[in-house]
């Protein structure tokens, strides 16, 4: 049955990518990258990642076309037609794909206990979590306590990118104000 | 947005359960699955939700952008504060069994808690102020 699932939402994905590829019109590329993410966020959740799931959901599907779709109203809903020809671009992504398909031999079949990551340090915390922290959502108590120091990083990834954005954006803005340009507008 | 009264009516009913689910995911970390990630993603895909329909101008009224300047850095600085009091207390960084003299686990319990909250200061504003700034381009 999961196998089921998991293959119809794969097609499904594939199907999204390629209309994305074939799309001109950029409303409808943002509007079908938006299902490309709640996909993505369904077969998340069948996999048992519900955290991603939910992260993908809210950003992929929801703040992200937002963004795009106010972004696109900036600038015009038509991709411009290429200049150069497609030979080149298509056999590099071919050779890329075909590169990482050849790279997905090597891994660990899917839940595979042998592996390095689930047999290690991964065990180790699924052993110590409860005693040492009593925290039962074992990924809770990696994310914030075991690995803290990678979270506050991420935190401060998110800030940076944050005040990156805004000083972009925020910045353009004031000096067309400045010259009078945006007068009467904002 | 004047017409789209389905809408308008659908994103009223939604919008507050929207950020019951948000507070659950933040608050039922410890549990099941979530954290501040995940619950400040919610929360402000909440808020663009209701800037969509009802306008950015009444988004701004109830979540200013300067509070979002204070609270963007605020997040931060409460994860990393918690931080330094473990040092305070005579731990490592991030030691949270240092919080509670008696028992390690509720220092455990309390340092994810407040850890969490920074987490999701920082994610929600971040994205709420990034759509702020995007959507106000525009007009």
């Amino acid at each position: 049955m999961e196998f089921l699932i998991n293959l119809v939402l794969l097609l499904f994905l594939s199907a999204v990518t390629i209309a994305i590829i074939g799309v001109r019109n950029l409303f409808a590329v943002v509007v079908l990258g938006g299902a490309y993410s709640f996909l993505m966020a369904t077969l998340l959740i069948a996999m048992d990642a519900v955290d991603v799931g939910m992260t993908e959901a809210a950003v992929g599907a929801g703040v992200s076309t937002v963004l795009l779709l106010s972004a696109l109203h900036l600038t015009k809903t038509d991709e411009a037609p290429g200049r150069h020809s497609n030979v080149l671009p298509m056999a590099l992504s071919v050779l890329t794909g075909l590169a990482l398909v050849y790279g997905t031999w090597d891994l660990p079949r899917y839940g595979d206990a042998d592996t390095p990551m689930n047999t290690y340090v991964g065990a180790e915390y699924l052993e110590r979590s409860i005693d040492e922290t009593t925290v039962p959502n074992v990924v809770t108590s990696v994310l914030a306590s075991y690995r803290g120091y990678d979270t506050l990083g991420e935190t401060a990834v998110i800030f940076t990118a944050g005040i990156g954005v805004l000083m972009l954006l925020k910045g353009r803005r004031r000096r067309k104000d400045e010259d009078g340009e945006d007068e009467g507008r904002s | 947005m004047r017409g789209h009264l389905i809408l308008r009516v659908v994103s009223k009913l939604l919008i507050p359960f929207l950020l019951l689910f948000a507070l659950y995911v933040q608050f039922h970390g410890d549990y099941g699955p979530g954290g501040g990630f995940q619950a400040g993603v919610i929360v402000a895909a909440a808020f663009v939700l209701y800037a969509l329909i009802f306008g950015l101008r009444a988004t701004q009224k109830v979540i200013p952008p300067a509070l979002l300047e204070v609270a963007v850095p605020l997040g931060v600085l409460i994860y990393a504060g918690v931080g330094v009091v473990t040092w305070g207390l005579g731990g490592n960084f991030l030691d949270y069994g240092m919080l509670d003299s008696h028992d390690p686990s509720h220092g455990q319990h309390l340092g994810i808690l407040l850890v969490e909250a920074g987490v999701l200061l920082t994610v929600s504003s971040t994205m709420l102020l990034i759509f702020y700034t995007f959507a106000g381009r525009g007009r």
